[in-house]
């Protein structure tokens, strides 16, 4: 079994903010963080799998960076995570959130099997790992 | 599985010395490191949790919590400090190794309270060069 990680960095913005309560509530809640603020991510991403005997890969790799170039840049780079996509209509985008939710594409995205982790860093200081099938 | 780490740094000094030891064999295990009047790292301290993200915070654990928690547990006794001085390492040698194991049981159980929320692993990271994980790999 071989493992491969794929680094990418995008960088969005987002506030945390839930509709159903007041303003006052938000900031109590969340603090600075109901202001609109962005991050620069960085995606590790690792895929599993036995190498092909003929071309030696697992996967081309080339092939996996127009995947996530498709799948996570177009959707998330140098957007608003609440505003410019649809994810965060019912769940606020923090780590955690983000982090399930560029699993979740990358897991139908991929081919069967190959899926087996992703880092999700917010900064140097925090970062989350959504790990297995 | 879903965990979250959070990264904190302190710097402290230790000699690795073990009492029951004479001079000789404590410098022929511990080298350099057995200076008498120690030596120091900015050791990286990376703490894993997980646990259900809860649905009002999006959160495993408010990084605030978890911040105070290591602060209060581990950071404010050992930044600036002389590790061999501290109860925990009176018995055991200060070695990264060590420190991730007091580090481990130090934070453990000030997570316990909390639904299906607790401590994966620590890792220590001693400099650049090396690092100590103890827990539960994933």
């Amino acid at each position: 079994m071989i493992r491969i990680t794929r680094a990418i960095e995008f960088s969005a913005s987002l506030r945390y903010r839930r509709a159903d309560l007041s303003e006052e509530e938000n900031r109590r809640r969340f603090g600075r963080r109901v202001s609109r603020h962005g991050h620069n991510y960085r995606l590790e991403v690792t895929v599993r799998g036995e190498p092909d005997p003929v071309t030696g890969m697992v996967l081309d790799l080339k092939d996996l960076n127009d995947l996530l170039e498709r799948e996570v840049m177009s959707r998330f780079d140098h957007r608003d995570l609440n505003d410019d996509t649809p994810h965060f209509e019912k769940r606020l985008p923090s780590p955690e959130n983000l982090a399930a939710v560029i699993a979740e594409i990358l897991r139908e995205a991929l081919a069967p099997g190959l899926f087996d982790r992703i880092r999700l860093y917010q900064d140097r200081d925090l970062w989350v790992e959504v790990v297995g099938p | 599985m879903i965990t979250v780490t959070r990264r904190y740094e302190f710097a402290a000094a230790h000699v690795l010395r073990q009492p029951s030891l004479s001079d000789a064999d404590n410098q022929r295990i511990y080298g350099k490191c057995a200076n008498a009047n120690g030596h120091g790292h900015n050791y990286g301290l990376e703490v894993t949790i997980t646990g259900p993200v809860n649905p009002d915070t999006g959160r495993i654990i408010e990084p605030e919590h978890l911040d105070e928690i290591v602060h209060h547990r581990v950071l404010e006794r050992f930044d600036h400090r002389m590790l061999n001085e501290d109860s925990l390492f009176q018995e055991a040698v200060p070695t990264a190794e060590n420190i991730a194991v007091a580090v481990h049981r130090q934070l453990a159980g000030s997570l316990t309270g909390q639904a299906g929320v607790r401590l994966l692993r620590v890792r220590i990271v001693e400099t650049g060069r090396n690092h100590f994980d103890y827990g539960e790999m994933t």
